[in-house]
């Protein structure tokens, strides 16, 4: 590999890695407020209980993610100089305002983990509320530096260098709405489908457990309500992308020929040689109606860019059929479950139900990840869209292969020792003597 | 003043923070490495029990002080990053094995074998992390972050080196006051000792610093000793130095906190001074590696409005856990004895 696949495959490891961290940091607050909330009003001892385990659950993950973040912060430096050098002064707002919805993330949440007792419940819990919107706030920041780099906005580019800089107009660059929204979402729905897959099956091994019917009915309504939303949000995010970047849209769609009245292809592999996608299903008009509205629409193909341009459909396409077929499954188990709650008026918990949850457990962050490749790689191979190539951000120092390797070693690590840690802490129900015996 | 100016001083008051709380954090680790005798135990939860609460929102300082440069110096950020690549990277990876060891030590089984792996680590790396920062400090003073042929390793040099470890039991040094205030009996004597053997080391390692910058930092040398400011500074930082010494002598630990954090204060100031104009010496200055004025405004802006928010949310954080009355740290209802 050259040195510049090193510095890609670094970036994307370490992103791919902190990203599950930071999807956790924005959702699993809000799971913990809204377990130590219905404590607070209803007294019952499980969702203590449970406030207690996602509260340890969260501060793992926070560790974890705020040392894989800070790798992320230096390693913009010691990757892409260029790109920094080139974008800090445009898009500086964005990071130095998720810097503060940081801090206030580290400092509630050290109040909250440590301040059991010492203040008072409500306090307590109005902590626990400012940890969950910080770390929504956190992603929100963060999502507008990347949408930025999807349609660089805020300043005019004479002789190569950033001129007349509006930072103001560079954080909110078309398209922030719909990607900003699209990242909050998939952050409760994988979170929360991860969450219930777990609780779900605990209790298809234990149906009375009041501790996991607790945990699965929060989790179910955080990440079931955002994954009924998401396909909304991606519709949204959809049309965005033909607006914006139409050579990204077909690449994720693996189209080729510009045509009216486009089919939408389920599945195929895209030959960039032969600019044709075989084995794919075909659904008549279907991309014109999706990214336009309109059956009878112009969908432009990749053929009608330069080939420099391009990124590479097979990857991204099949990164997109992944997202999408995985979110549209989760937000049809939701959907069952809305449908079976709200004609029952309980907590749907018949088998085939639990199981169809905990086979979604990890859809969700296989989605997320997946996401966040479509929008990468769909962004190749530019660092800022169509202003700055990723070959032209990459740092001189040799020798990355070693960096590389060695920050692989340690995420695994990291990654084992977390899960390991996180199911030994709050996985496993409490023993039979009650929410007590955790102790 | 310039905007630019003022970025830089708000980057310096936010080092100044970071050494004083999550300098204090390092050297809390490395306090754990020397920890000996029959109390080591103790000396041990001690300074897991100071940490605990504010080791996260501590680090928050160094991201803050990051993204500032990038924004307000993207230059500078950009030769730092490409010429002080390995010791950053070795920074980072300190970083990371601290904070992970650290909160894998919490949670993780509370027996020996496992305790003392995570120990180990947790130790080896808050010994990584300052001395890498000192020792960036020191090749930005001495010019190695600069654009030259001088390779990947120019930092690997008796200056940087020297500053490294002075940071480092710079940071001991203020660990162990500070635990002087927050124990008592015997284990707070054993605190007391530790700083006072770190105080003579951070005397040392100054006079070293000091005797090796003549030569290999001229530029930062000559601030450091011909202007106007010189001498009071360097009379100023002895004092607060000599006093943290004494009140340490007669157990005067409040008083002795309130030195060791001038001290410490004094001597980030007395640096960052004797650089100024310089950001990275000798390529750019302030005024040269300046992102355009609107930029430096809004961030000015941001910082403002973003203090307005979290300083009284600090001064919350710090009453709760280190206040005069705050009581001993619980462990009964958090993390880490809940292990069945």
């Amino acid at each position: 590999m050259t040195n510049l696949q090193y510095a890609r495959w670094l970036m994307g490891t370490s992103l791919a890695f902190h990203i599950l961290f930071a999807a956790v940091g924005v959702a699993l607050p809000l799971l913990m407020i809204a377990a130590e909330w219905r404590h607070l009003r209803t007294g019952r001892p499980e969702f203590l209980e449970l406030t207690r385990r996602w509260a340890k659950g969260a501060a793992i993950l926070f560790a974890v993610g705020a040392v894989s973040g800070t790798v992320i912060s230096f390693e913009l430096g010691l990757l892409w100089p260029a790109f920094m050098r080139f974008a800090g002064p445009i898009i500086g707002m964005p990071f130095s305002l998720e810097g503060f919805a940081f801090f206030a993330e580290a400092i509630f949440l050290g109040n909250y983990l440590h301040g059991w007792g010492r203040i008072s419940p409500r306090a307590h819990l109005a902590a626990g509320g400012i940890v969950a919107a910080a770390g929504a706030t956190s992603a929100f920041f963060i999502t507008l530096a990347n949408a930025w780099m999807n349609h660089p906005a805020g300043f005019d580019l004479v002789l190569g260098r950033a001129t007349n800089v509006d930072p103001i107009a560079a954080m909110f660059p078309d398209g922030w709405g719909p990607e900003v929204v699209h990242v909050l979402l998939s952050s409760y729905a994988a979170t929360g489908f991860a969450v219930a897959g777990i609780h779900a099956l605990g209790m298809l091994r234990d149906r009375e457990s009041a501790f996991h019917r607790a945990a699965l009915g929060i989790a179910l309504v955080v990440g079931g309500g955002a994954a009924l939303l998401q396909p909304i949000s991606g519709d949204f995010s959809a049309r965005n992308a033909a607006r914006n970047q139409p050579v990204k849209l077909a690449a994720m769609e693996a189209h080729f020929h510009t045509q009216r009245g486009a089919p939408l292809l389920l599945g195929g592999i895209p030959d960039v040689e032969a600019g044709v996608t075989r084995h794919a299903v075909e659904v008549p008009r279907g991309l014109s109606l999706l990214a336009f509205h309109d059956p009878q629409a112009e969908v432009r193909g990749l053929l009608a860019f330069p080939r420099a341009t391009w990124p590479d459909p097979l990857r991204v396409h099949l990164a997109f059929q992944v997202m999408v077929g995985l979110g549209s499954a989760m937000a049809l188990v939701a959907a069952v479950g809305a449908a079976s709650f709200l004609r029952r008026r309980r907590l749907p918990d018949a088998r085939w139900f639990l199981r169809a949850v905990a086979l979604a457990g990890p859809a969700g962050f296989v989605a997320l990840e997946a996401g966040w490749m479509v929008t990468e790689w769909g962004r190749q191979p530019f660092t800022v869209w169509g202003v700055m190539r990723t070959a032209e951000s990459v740092t001189p120092v040799p020798g990355l292969a070693v960096p590389f390797w060695g920050f692989l070693a340690l995420y695994l690590l990291l990654g084992a020792v977390t899960a390991t840690l996180l199911v030994r802490q709050i996985v496993h129900a409490p023993r039979p003597s009650g929410p007590g015996a955790g102790r | 003043m310039t905007p630019a100016d003022a970025v830089a001083g708000v980057m310096v008051i936010a080092l100044v923070i970071y050494a004083l709380t999550a300098g204090a954090d390092f050297g809390g680790g490395i306090l754990d490495v020397v920890a000996r005798g029959e109390r080591s135990r103790e000396q041990r939860e001690a300074i897991e029990r100071a940490i605990a609460p504010i080791w996260e929102a501590n680090h928050v300082w160094l991201i803050l002080v990051l993204v500032l440069l990038f924004v307000a110096f993207p230059a500078a950020f950009a030769d730092i990053s490409t010429w002080m690549f390995v010791p950053i990277l070795l920074l980072v990876i300190g970083i990371v094995l601290r904070g992970a060891a650290f909160t894998f030590r919490t949670y993780d089984l509370h027996t020996d074998a496992v305790q003392r792996r995570w120990g180990r680590i947790f130790s080896a790396s808050s010994v990584l992390a300052p001395v890498m920062l000192g020792v960036i400090v020191g090749a930005l003073a001495r010019g190695d972050a600069a654009p030259a042929d001088r390779g990947w390793f120019a930092w690997v040099a008796p200056f940087p080196v020297v500053t490294g470890a002075f940071a480092a039991s710079l940071f001991t040094f203020l660990a162990a006051v500070y635990l002087t205030v927050e124990t008592e009996g015997p284990l707070r004597e054993d605190f007391r000792r530790r700083a006072l053997g770190a105080g003579a080391a951070v005397f040392a390692l100054a006079v070293a610093t000091a005797a090796l910058s003549a030569r290999q930092a001229p530029l930062v040398f000559r601030g450091l000793t011909g202007r106007w400011f010189s001498a009071p500074l360097q009379g100023a930082t002895a004092l607060a130095a000599i006093t943290a010494l004494g009140a340490l002598q007669g157990r005067w630990f409040r008083l002795a906190r309130l030195a060791a954090a001038a001290q410490v204060s004094l001597i980030v100031l007395g640096w960052a001074a004797s650089q100024y104009p310089w950001i990275v010496v000798p390529e750019h200055t302030i005024a040269s590696a300046a992102s355009p004025r609107r930029t430096l405004l809004l961030l000015l802006g941001a910082v403002g409005l973003g203090m307005l928010f979290l300083a009284p949310a600090l001064w919350v954080l710090l009453r709760v856990f280190k206040g005069r009355n705050a009581p001993p740290a619980d462990g009964a209802a958090a993390g880490p004895t809940i292990l069945g």
